[in-house]
């Protein structure tokens, strides 16, 4: 049931013009930067060459414009996350899903796994960039894989987020910009922490930042306390999404 | 207020005794059903009963808590209290497999507009738990049974209204539920598929149950078996047609003379009573009890040369008791306040 629903979504995705729009652009703008990144990566090998161990390939430009992708997509995923429930409510088309044999819980993840289809979808195509390097050269495939798995579990907590802020509103423009807010807010909000590192509440702050748990996937890492937080992030705000629609069906 | 709502209770009672001598399926039952939106009570204490194989109208004005009667019964609001039973089940304590047995067309039929009627139907087939193997077959059905087989390639939303108001009936009633639920199903629909819908409501209505509400009088009159006038979140009136139509069985007769005659010469026949001028050539014709005086009347009229182009009996319609009722109601409360 959750997969037959997260299909609907992602259909509905692709049956507007704005997923093919933001699939064609985000291309687009990643293409750039990727040719950049590899210009400068060639630019500087002479140098690289009288470094005793230079860092490849993958480290330099594929983490590099991975973590120009995750902010860019911090300011598209708003964009496809704010018409899930709140265009549903609009067009009253939620009592079909409410009188339908299945639970709030099914409908909300069948609601983000269908946005886990787009996501997956894009970072494959954004993954073609870097893979066309094998035609000339070799990549490190486990930091690759670092990279996308973090990749994919920050933009699944975006799209958790999103999801949540659909579901506070009936206007898909109130959603997208408070998603934007919240999601931009979480990302800085280690600005405050890193100046006093010492202080308890900077720390936690630092903790929080969604940007601080994707370093160590860039870097290759396969954290596990990183995962947990976004694991978390994600349950969190789903659980709040069925809440917030359960509330529905009380008052309104 | 205290002894009107329990006046209603009395009368669902009525109902049930009238009712279990038929030996029927109950499919729906609610108890004491209430909601309220903030300080404001839309729905007060109503209780009834739907059976297999019925069609249960439900009346009232704007604003008078049909919709969020039927909301609640779906399970798109919950009740603030009461119950509500489908089939022997609890729709709070199991509310999947009794939302199963419900098939709901909201006042705006849940649409996609992006999706084909084909897709869209196939969707809320496999929605509705109808297995993969089945769904083309319930689509075909319930493409058939509305009046979409010419368009189910074509896109939601370039359907004209009246279309897409079929597909959101085909919806409804893909996956053969137990209780059809419809919210004012006939608005926005020509007269033909108004005909069309009416003989598909009265068809459902054969096995299974079904609910529905509506501003269109004579629609209930033609489609439904039992009548419930809701004003003002009550339950102010609930009949059966038969007893309804008895009800409204005629009391007068409405002739059409060209040459009318003095009242007196009528008033002479027996079995009328009151003459009402109408017009210069109309009459409204009085009478009281069994004795029609229409066959005496058509004679008397021929005989006398007054020149008769129409002689129909009048029907105390449903509109006026509804107005009655509702117009009743809304004094009393005027008078409590």
């Amino acid at each position: 049931m959750i997969w037959l629903l997260a299909r609907r979504e992602l259909r509905s995705l692709f049956l507007s013009p704005l997923a093919w729009a933001v699939l064609a652009v985000i291309q687009l703008i990643i293409a750039w930067l990727f040719l950049f990144f590899l210009q400068q990566y060639i630019d500087a090998q002479p140098q690289l060459n009288m470094m005793p161990d230079p860092p490849g390939v993958t480290e330099t430009v594929i983490s590099g414009i991975f973590q120009s992708t995750a902010f860019i997509l911090l300011l598209v995923i708003p964009l496809i996350t704010m018409r899930v429930v709140s265009e549903e409510r609009r067009n009253k088309t939620l009592a079909l899903l409410f009188s339908a044999p299945v639970s709030m819980t099914e409908i909300v993840l069948g609601k983000f796994f269908g946005l886990m289809g787009f996501l997956v979808i894009m970072v494959f195509m954004l993954t073609l960039m870097p893979l066309s390097i094998l035609i000339g050269g070799n990549l490190d495939f486990g930091h690759l894989a670092a990279i996308l798995l973090g990749l994919l579990l920050l933009l699944s907590a975006f799209a958790a987020a999103g999801l949540f802020m659909s579901t506070l509103t009936n206007q898909p423009i109130i959603a997208a910009i408070s998603t934007f807010g919240l999601l931009l807010l979480l990302w800085l909000i280690d600005v405050a922490g890193s100046n006093v590192s010492t202080d308890k509440a900077s720390e936690l702050l630092s903790y929080l930042s969604l940007l601080r748990h994707s370093e160590a996937f860039n870097k290759g890492v396969f954290s596990s306390t990183d995962l947990i937080y976004y694991l978390l992030f994600i349950t969190v705000f789903l659980v709040l999404s069925i809440r917030r629609l359960e509330s529905d069906r009380l008052q309104r | 207020m205290c002894l009107k709502v329990r006046g209603n209770i009395d009368f669902s009672t009525n109902e049930d005794e009238r009712n279990s001598g038929m030996t029927q399926e109950t499919l729906i039952s609610v108890e004491h059903l209430s909601r309220h939106y903030g300080p404001l009570m839309a729905v007060k204490s109503i209780s009834f009963e739907l059976h297999r194989g019925e069609v249960l109208g439900f009346l009232g004005p704007n604003g008078a808590g049909k919709s969020t009667t039927m909301q609640v019964i779906t399970g798109n609001l919950a009740p603030s209290a009461g119950r509500v039973r489908i089939c022997d089940l609890d729709l709070l304590d199991k509310p999947r497999a009794a939302k199963a047995h419900i098939g709901y067309l909201p006042e705006q039929p849940p649409l996609y507009p992006d999706f084909t009627v084909n897709e869209y139907l196939r969707f809320c087939a496999r929605l509705n738990q109808i297995p993969r193997e089945g769904v083309a077959r319930a689509v075909d059905n319930a493409k058939q049974r509305c009046g979409l087989e010419q368009v189910g390639k074509r896109l939601i939303s370039n359907l004209s209204k009246g279309f897409q108001q079929r597909v959101g009936i085909a919806q409804a009633i893909i996956h053969t539920p137990s209780v059809v639920v419809l919210d004012e199903p006939t608005v926005g629909l020509d007269p033909n598929q108004i005909r069309e819908i009416r003989s598909l409501i009265r068809e459902l209505g054969n096995d299974h149950g079904v609910i529905l509400s509506t501003h269109i009088l004579p629609e209930v009159q033609m489609t439904c078996d039992r009548v419930q006038i809701i004003n003002q979140g009550e339950l102010v009136f609930a009949d059966s047609i038969e007893n309804l139509n008895q009800r409204t069985s005629t009391t007068s007769l409405i002739l059409g003379l060209h040459q009318p005659p003095a009242d007196t010469e009528l008033t002479a026949i027996p079995g009328v009573g009151e003459v009402e001028h109408i017009d210069a050539e109309y009459r409204r014709i009085h009478y009281t009890g069994d004795t029609n005086p229409a066959e005496t009347l058509a004679e008397h009229a021929v005989n006398k040369h007054w020149g008769l182009f129409e002689l129909k009996p009048e029907f105390n319609s449903l509109e006026q008791i509804f107005v009655d009722i509702t117009a009743a109601e809304q004094d009393n409360t005027g008078e409590a306040a």
